[in-house]
């Protein structure tokens, strides 16, 4: 500890110059045009902060106004009767459903974008290795109402088959139990979810891979080792906490999606324990579906479900960026 | 003699390996194989029949490798193939949804489609365009970035020249976390203020929303170009005696203002394909409403979602969702790869 503190000690005699050089520059701000300049910037960047603090604020406000109507229990009530008198609802089915889906999205996502990451670094020629890059980003820049339309067009026919295999052979852990409805299920609006943030988890965790050291890389494959070896030995234990920093990135991005859920789930406000029965519900999937026929005291009640989903995200991204920023090498986060 | 010693030495030093094509005539068989027993077994779903090719071509791999290479080998193999069927897996949705809205999307894609709006066109006939969800598109994106840009580029400007201290690690940190906020609830942010203050949609409402997912990404893009500015050059322009911000100005907003538009224009395409909060704030409108300040609009996205949702299983609808997918794909494209072209044009000098 006394070491490291005298480590980051050590540094002061160059910071010190700047700091210097920072006060005669504040020094000479005494000129109009510098003091303007900087009163713009920090204006600019103090608006970001109020902005913040408007959101929480304003959604807390009119939360407060819907919930404290609310006959229902807020976070158990398995209704959505916003309107009606009294009002009564709760996020429990809502919460269950954005877990599950993300959850479903997670498990199916990671793993191939983790893959991807090791091909465009450790596998793939390097010649096709810039044009697959770009290639993932494609699939980021396609815009989230495409993939909805795109999974609930063609996707979702697609599922019939893949379901019923599913609940010939698994059906027994009523996991994978399927009535033969619509498959527009939370496990279709996973892999669906899947699909739209593997760009994410693949672009953080590749630049992760990218710097794991070359010299224990080579050292491993001196003695013997096969290129998987090398991977799992040395990559993969590398890169753990910025695939996992990763993973969070594109579980903030799942958990907030809003159109491809909606246009592929057919909702109802219950629980199940089936992933392939249609039903279920998520909270962005909720606001816009619901947000046409709700009136004053319909909204409020979407806004304070939608102020659950903005504290979720904000504690998920939150873990995220600290995982982040204790690789303090790393800065490909803008993902 | 020593022929022979030459010949036998890497061989036992190596063990037995497979030929380099053979993971090629392994992935011929195992699709052959797959689609047989697919095929027989009546799997009707194209994508089961992926899957089973894949998993014969991994355990054949698996089984051949083993066999003649050794399990520590056959390990890598099987690695190597699993990662590449990872990637292929991730094509796969690409190459399809790209194909679809191509194949869908030029059926009715025409000057007429541009150029008219839906109007009094029912939703389950054919006819009708995307001239007003076009125009609103352009009006509410444009008016974001007119908002987004100017305090998005100043904010990383502080960061970058005068942050130092508490308030600038805040900035920083709240970027990050804005970063992250879904596009929902920028729209619930606005959509909060309109229920308080009895206002009907309209829409720079929408634009406000996107301005306000928009500045994070402007920020960081800016932030990482501005650190990219040598610091020799501001050194140089300050020892001249030029004020700080004619520096800023003069000196190193020109030199990374190739990196910054970049940033912008990607952010721009980023923000183009949100529907979320427009359809909370600008409702949609089928009649062309050139004033975003006052009265429904549409929007590209929007008028999307619209026409799959209120289309009651139409193929008309679903033609033009396509054919505006299309075109907001193009759209997309169009500003990535100009992002990147001035990237690349901008990129080697650091001078102007």
């Amino acid at each position: 500890m006394g070491i490291s503190t005298k480590n980051t000690e050590a540094p002061p005699p160059i910071p010190e110059p700047s700091e210097t050089e920072q006060k005669r520059a504040s020094r000479g701000a005494t000129r109009p045009g510098d003091r303007v300049f900087l009163g713009l910037s920090r204006g600019s960047g103090i608006f970001l902060l109020v902005i913040m603090a408007a959101i929480a604020v304003f959604l807390t406000y009119r939360a407060s106004l819907a919930i404290s109507k609310d006959e229902g229990n807020f976070l158990t009530t398995f209704e959505w009767n916003p309107t009606a008198i009294p009002p009564d609802f709760g996020i429990a089915v809502l919460a269950f459903g954005t877990v599950v889906s993300s959850i479903v999205a997670m498990v199916i996502a990671v793993p191939i974008a983790v893959a991807i990451a090791l091909f465009l670094t450790h596998y793939a020629p390097r010649r096709l290795s810039g044009p697959i890059s770009y290639v993932i980003d494609l699939l980021a820049a396609v815009p989230s109402i495409v993939y909805g339309l795109w999974g609930a067009l063609i996707l979702v026919p697609h599922m019939n088959g893949l379901f019923g295999w599913l609940n010939d052979y698994l059906g027994w852990t009523g996991i994978f139990e399927w009535q033969g409805g619509a498959p527009r299920s939370m496990l279709t609006v996973g892999i669906l979810l899947a699909i739209m943030i593997l760009p994410v988890v693949t672009n953080v965790s590749r630049e992760v891979f990218r710097q794991s050291p070359q010299m224990i890389e080579e050292a491993a494959l001196a003695l013997g080792a096969t290129r998987w070896e090398v991977i799992r030995m040395s990559v993969l234990p590398f890169g753990r906490s910025g695939v996992i920093s990763a993973s969070m990135l594109g579980l903030g991005r799942a958990l907030g999606e809003t159109m491809a859920v909606a246009t592929v789930l057919s909702p109802t406000f219950t629980i199940q324990a089936s992933l392939l029965d249609p039903g279920g519900g998520t909270f962005a999937q909720n606001i816009a579906s619901k947000f046409g026929e709700a009136t004053e005291q319909g909204r409020d009640a979407l806004i304070a479900s939608g102020l659950v989903l903005f504290v979720i995200t904000l504690l998920v991204n939150g873990a995220a960026r600290a995982i982040i920023a204790r690789r303090k090498e790393y800065s490909g986060a803008n993902a | 003699m020593s022929q022979t010693l030459n010949v036998k030495r890497p061989s036992t030093l190596q063990g037995a390996r497979l030929p380099k094509w053979s993971p090629w005539a392994i992935a011929a068989g195992s699709v052959a194989l797959g689609i047989g027993i697919s095929a027989a077994a009546g799997l009707d779903s194209s994508i089961q029949w992926g899957l089973m090719a894949a998993i014969i071509f991994v355990l054949g791999t698996y089984g051949i490798a083993t066999r003649v290479e050794g399990r520590r080998q056959a390990k890598d193999r099987v690695a190597t193939s699993l990662v590449w069927v990872a990637f292929l897996l991730a094509v796969v949705p690409l190459v399809s949804l790209v194909w679809t809205a191509l194949s869908r999307g030029v059926k009715v894609l025409d000057v007429y489609f541009l150029t008219h709006s839906m109007g009094v066109v029912a939703d389950t006939e054919p006819g009708g365009g995307i001239y007003a969800a076009i125009l609103g598109s352009l009006e509410q994106v444009g008016l974001a970035a007119l908002m987004a840009v100017p305090i998005g580029v100043l904010t990383a400007i502080y960061l970058v020249e005068y942050g130092r201290g508490n308030l600038s690690r805040a900035i920083t940190f709240f970027v990050d976390v804005m970063t992250g906020i879904p596009s929902i609830v920028a729209g619930l942010f606005i959509l909060s203020l309109m229920v308080q203050f009895k206002m009907q949609p309209f829409g720079f409402a929408g634009s406000l929303a996107l301005a306000i997912l928009m500045m994070p990404i402007v920020v960081r893009s800016t932030e990482e170009m501005l650190k990219l500015v040598p610091n020799e050059l501001r050194e140089a322009s300050l020892a001249l005696g030029i004020p700080k911000w004619r520096t800023i100005l003069k000196v190193v907003l020109p030199t990374s203002l190739g990196g910054i538009t970049t940033g912008i224009m990607l952010s721009i395409a980023r923000i183009a394909g949100e529907t979320a909060p427009v359809l909370l704030l600008v409702f949609g409108n089928p009649f062309i409403n050139s004033n975003p300040f006052e009265g429904a609009q549409s929007s590209l996205p929007l008028y999307i979602y619209q026409q799959y949702a209120n289309s009651a299983g139409s193929g008309a609808a679903y033609d033009r969702a396509w054919a505006a997918s299309l075109t907001l794909i193009a759209f997309i494209m169009i500003l990535n790869l100009a992002a990147r072209g001035i990237a690349r044009w901008k990129a080697p000098k650091t001078g102007r």
